[in-house]
């Protein structure tokens, strides 16, 4: 029985290695913001979402297929919820009844796992119960395919089978075993075995045979005897023990990954409520494949800032539909930053299959996705930040492949502005020609008017508005790189000194 | 063990090139037919083994580096061979033969093989000599004597299918052969697998109950396990934890198992009155000379083994020229073996270096920057030269070492503050001794001696000490901050470590035959990250 609500045809892996820059993206891109507000405080959904939202799908077709069961969810969101109890009922029983496989004698192994048995066997009950109660209502390939598989797989007959089973595991009339010679005469190949006749209790059946049969009383006082005696019996009870605490174990790890995979959407109805609360709008993107260059989006806004603000905040409209290369430029504390970070988040966001904060959103998948962001100031030298600048970039370099999108904010500013864009320039020049796709927010005039200047058909120059009095709008509108970035402004009204 | 030969010693060099064909073998084996002594030595009267460690190896931090030789295989004792150098060219030679043929892989795999068998039969036959219980004892000494046969059987057949060419394998061939066609080895062969074969047909059930136990035989009873497993079968999911317990190899044994087996032993009597048998009249039957040769072969293997590491990261080993004469000593791309061990596992690089001695050159003068690895090369010189000595390949792409009679060191020590003279009157007793026991033939390793006094002194006493070395005209390395040290007369060179002057931090430690050039790389800090146009290009290409 398998869950497989994260992939059609496969288990979603929860150990997978996350990508390199794992913790810059983190950093850069705000993401502990989005995954705490689909977490709620649960550590458990935290761990999920976040590992689900940084393994990057590169696949339309299974972003899709997440895009239909979270609109399941979407529709129905307490049968989603209720299955998503069970699980959490199994981990709790297991808690308060200290149920769990904790020996590692055979015989403790086969009681423990016997009991975590009787208690699944309720759980799938309920789950059946579920299923026949609600599956017609489900839309989705995913949830389609689960439904019918619970049904089928769980009949009637199959769950008297198992009770009769876990009862005759009970070995109440002692243990047979077979067992052969091994090296230096020592007893191995124990085997439980069954009584060939089953009429008569094999025990009698001993009494009337022929061949003979040695006995051995134990003296009541012989604790070591016994203890051995029932080492034996564990030797023998070895194999079954370890059948029925796999049984147990691969139900136990069903329920743990109908967990796993229902936290990602249950991660996503929690944020879409919050979202819906602010009355921000949500809408479940068009991705286009990696080798194509879409992005194109409408009231696209920076999850992560209203999610902090706890309020509407301001959305941007873009095409840059073929284009490989955006800069954008213009005033400090214009909305660079934010842009940035929504492309980055929205981009994030969609190849996992959750829903984007936008009106509408357009665009091709990054085969993976980079962030290069300015670090603070550290107790290092000057030389020495530049040079860890560069050695974070040549990192990417390390791990990127084509197809790929890097967002770079204020890079190699570290250094002087010729220098800067001199390297900064060779890096992105090679970067395109290697059809990887770049963002860039930077100050280094030299760097965006150089590329302005060769006027190329896939670039899209952004600039933050600023009206003529100085006023920030936080909108990004198409324009030429400036020779100046306002920092005059923000000097003048932190220190509020008149022009 | 009786040895004659009526074979000179002068022969053996002859016979080395004699190896190619299998025809000049069998003239060899009619003619000289030379017995088995050891792996080790070819002849008995060669044969020694030093308890203790020569007084030079810490210096050389050759301690270390034995150490780590013989650590997986303290249950051999191989510490002793290891140091004891070996004085004859012929030895050498005799165990560089047995070197490379072990250096074969599947031959090395083999003779491994054997060793783990052998492992188990001294932990097979110690257990019988611990256990109480009549048929568990007659048991594993019956385990033992399978074990030793199929280890022997199996040694011999890969023995004659490799390509074997060294003189200690052939002869260790030719005694296993022997051995093997022997009524004591064929009867202990044959019996031990029939009463084998016989107790293994023997099937049982025990039947367990609250206090007591009953055994009889077994009639075809089904498993309940698999059903078990295949009621459960639609939940599986993947790989899924083994609950198995892992049963212990030759546990105690137990009297409630002893009285199992004795009921067993009445089931099937037969059986037992065979194993009875066996065990009465095969009694000590381990062969002397395989024991030794099951040990002396380590020697090799721990040293294989050991400079395995360093192969796979791209260092080089080489078989040396050993000789008395000093007219050409030369070693390419060595390093200090003990120093790339500890960095075998870090990132940084292992440096080598190259140095050659010819006539009338006798003395290597190190000096130049602190750290940059004069230490290290004046070790690696000694390394080189006593590892030579053992018969073993040394760090190095080709190298011509010297036959010594004793190494002698003089590296900085701690102060010792109970000593009332003063570090250097004690300095200057520690070299008149050496310089007292050291002949013409003898190695010379001096460290930073006399840093401890005026630049004055150390200059007029460097000097001193340097005029009765060269009387002595020993080979010798002398790392020193006295630069003019090196050009005093045609037996000293000049040889010197080097840094990079624009990043003094960075460590080469290369040791050059020249004063430093002050060779520079201007690169830029883009270049140094492969951050330039051209190189992200070919970076994200490939």
């Amino acid at each position: 029985m398998k869950v497989h609500l994260m992939y059609p045809d496969r288990d979603f892996e929860p150990n997978q290695n996350l990508p390199s820059n794992e913790a810059a993206l983190i950093q850069d891109l705000e993401l502990n913001t989005l995954f705490e507000a689909m977490a709620q405080g649960d550590k458990y959904l935290f761990d999920v979402v976040r590992q689900v939202v940084l393994s990057s799908l590169d696949s339309p077709e299974i972003i899709r297929y997440r895009q239909e069961i979270l609109q399941d969810c979407l529709k129905h969101p307490d049968v989603v919820r209720q299955i998503y109890q069970i699980p959490i009922q199994s981990v709790e029983n297991k808690q308060r009844h200290w149920m769990g496989i904790f020996t590692r004698y055979p015989s403790g192994i086969l009681s423990g796992a016997r009991q975590m048995l009787e208690m699944f066997i309720d759980l799938l009950k309920v789950l059946k119960q579920i299923a026949n109660e609600n599956a017609e209502q489900f839309e989705s390939r995913g949830f389609r395919r689960f439904f019918a598989m619970i049904q089928q797989e769980l009949d009637d007959d199959y769950f008297a089978v198992v009770t009769h089973h876990l009862k005759e595991l009970k070995f109440q009339r002692g243990v047979l075993l077979s067992a052969e010679l091994g090296k230096g005469n020592e007893g191995t190949n124990y085997i439980l075995c069954r009584t060939n006749r089953q009429n008569r209790n094999w025990l009698e059946r001993i009494v009337g045979r022929k061949s003979p049969v040695y006995t051995y009383t134990l003296h009541p006082r012989d604790d070591r005897g016994a203890q051995v005696l029932g080492d034996l019996k564990d030797r023998g009870v070895n194999l079954v023990a370890n059948a029925v605490a796999q049984s147990a174990d691969h139900i136990d790890s069903f329920f743990n990954a109908l967990r796993l995979e229902l936290a990602f959407y249950i991660g996503c109805l929690n944020l879409y409520e919050q979202l819906a609360q602010l009355e921000e709008p949500i809408a479940f993107p068009f991705p286009a494949p990696a080798e194509e260059r879409r992005l194109s989006f409408t009231r696209l806004y920076d999850v992560a800032l209203a999610l902090t603000m706890k309020q509407k905040v301001v959305g941007n409209d873009v095409n840059a539909d073929n284009k490989d290369l955006v800069f954008i430029t213009g005033a400090n504390q214009g909305g660079k930053s934010t842009f940035l970070r929504s492309i980055g988040l929205a981009q994030m966001m969609m190849q996992c299959g959750m829903f984007v904060p936008a009106l509408s959103f357009h665009a091709n998948i990054g085969k993976r996705i980079f962030t290069h962001y300015k670090r603070e100031e550290d107790a290092q030298m000057e030389s020495g930040k530049f040079d860890e600048e560069l050695g974070r970039m040549s990192d990417i370099i390390d791990d990127i492949t084509p197809d790929s999108i890097v967002l770079f904010n204020e890079s190699f500013a570290a250094t002087n502005e010729r220098e800067g864009s001199e390297i900064a320039q060779q890096i992105v020049r090679a970067l395109l020609e290697m059809r990887i796709k770049v963002f860039y927010v930077t100050h280094l005039y030299a760097l965006a008017n150089g590329f302005y200047e060769r006027q190329m058909e896939n670039a899209l120059f952004l600039r933050a508005e600023r009206k003529a009095n100085g006023e920030r709008t936080f909108r990004l509108i198409e324009g030429k790189p400036l020779q100046t970035s306002f920092g005059k402004d923000v000097y003048t009204k932190i220190f509020g000194i008149s022009q | 063990m009786a040895y004659m030969s009526n074979r000179s010693f002068d022969s053996n060099h002859t016979l080395l090139e004699d190896y190619s064909g299998t025809k000049a073998r069998e003239v060899k084996l009619e003619s000289f037919s030379i017995p088995f002594n050891s792996i080790l030595f070819e002849r008995a009267d060669q044969r020694k083994e030093s308890l203790e460690a020569p007084a030079f190896f810490t210096d050389l931090n050759l301690d270390q580096v034995i150490d780590a030789i013989t650590a997986r295989k303290k249950e051999y004792h191989l510490n002793p061979f290891f140091y004891t150098p070996l004085s004859d060219a012929e030895t050498i030679y005799y165990r560089h033969e047995v070197m490379r043929d072990l250096e074969q892989t599947t031959l090395m795999a083999h003779i491994k093989a054997f060793a783990e068998k052998m492992i188990l039969v001294r932990r097979y036959l110690a257990l019988v000599e611990k256990l109480d219980s009549n048929y568990h004892k007659k048991g594993w000494y019956l385990e033992a004597a399978l074990v030793y046969c199929e280890a022997i059987l199996e040694l011999e057949h890969h023995l004659n299918l490799a390509d074997i060419k060294s003189r200690g394998f052939l002869a260790f061939r030719d005694y296993l052969t022997n051995y093997i066609q022997s009524y004591r080895f064929q009867s202990l062969l044959a019996e031990s697998r029939e009463v084998k074969a016989s107790l293994s047909s023997v099937k049982y059930c025990v039947i367990i109950q609250n206090g007591r136990f009953k055994v009889r035989r077994y009639e075809e009873e089904t498993n309940y396990s698999v059903e078990v497993e295949k009621i459960f079968e639609k939940f599986k999911q993947g790989a899924a934890k083994d609950y198995r317990l892992q049963l212990k190899q030759g546990s105690g044994i137990n009297h409630i198992e002893a009285q199992i087996l004795e009921f067993v032993a009445r089931l099937y009597p037969e059986q037992f009155a065979a194993l009875d048998k066996f065990y009465e009249q095969q009694s000590g039957f381990v062969d002397e000379t395989i024991l030794v040769f099951d040990r002396e072969i380590q020697f090799y293997i721990a040293y294989l083994e050991f400079i395995a590491d360093f192969k796979s990261r791209g260092l080089s080993f080489c078989y040396p020229r050993v000789s008395r004469s000093k007219q050409k000593l030369y070693s390419y791309e060595a390093f200090d073996i003990a120093l790339a061990r500890t960095l075998l596992y870090s990132q940084n690089p292992v440096v080598c270096n190259d140095f050659f001695l010819e006539e009338p050159e006798r003395i290597i003068v190190v000096s130049g920057p602190n750290q940059g690895g004069k230490t290290t090369f004046a070790r690696m010189f000694g390394q080189l030269n006593y590892l030579a000595n053992l018969g073993c390949p040394v760090p190095g792409k080709e190298a011509q070492l010297y036959l010594f009679d004793q190494i002698f060191t003089h590296f900085e020590r701690e102060e010792d503050i109970h000593n009332l003279h003063g570090k250097l009157q004690d300095d200057l007793v520690r070299i008149r001794n050496i310089i007292k026991q050291a002949t013409p033939d003898s190695i010379l390793i001096l460290n930073e001696i006399f840093a401890s006094t005026t630049l004055e002194d150390a200059v007029f006493l460097s000097k001193e000490i340097m005029a009765r070395i060269m009387e002595l005209d020993l080979i010798c390395v002398w790392v020193t901050f006295i630069d003019e040290l090196s050009s005093l007369s045609e037996k000293t060179i000049s040889m010197v470590s080097t840094v990079i002057p624009e990043n003094p931090a960075i460590r080469t430690f290369k040791i050059v035959r020249q004063p430093a050039d002050g060779l520079a790389y201007a690169l830029s800090i883009a270049k140094k990250h492969r951050l330039t146009y051209e190189q992200i290009k070919e970076r994200i290409r490939s």
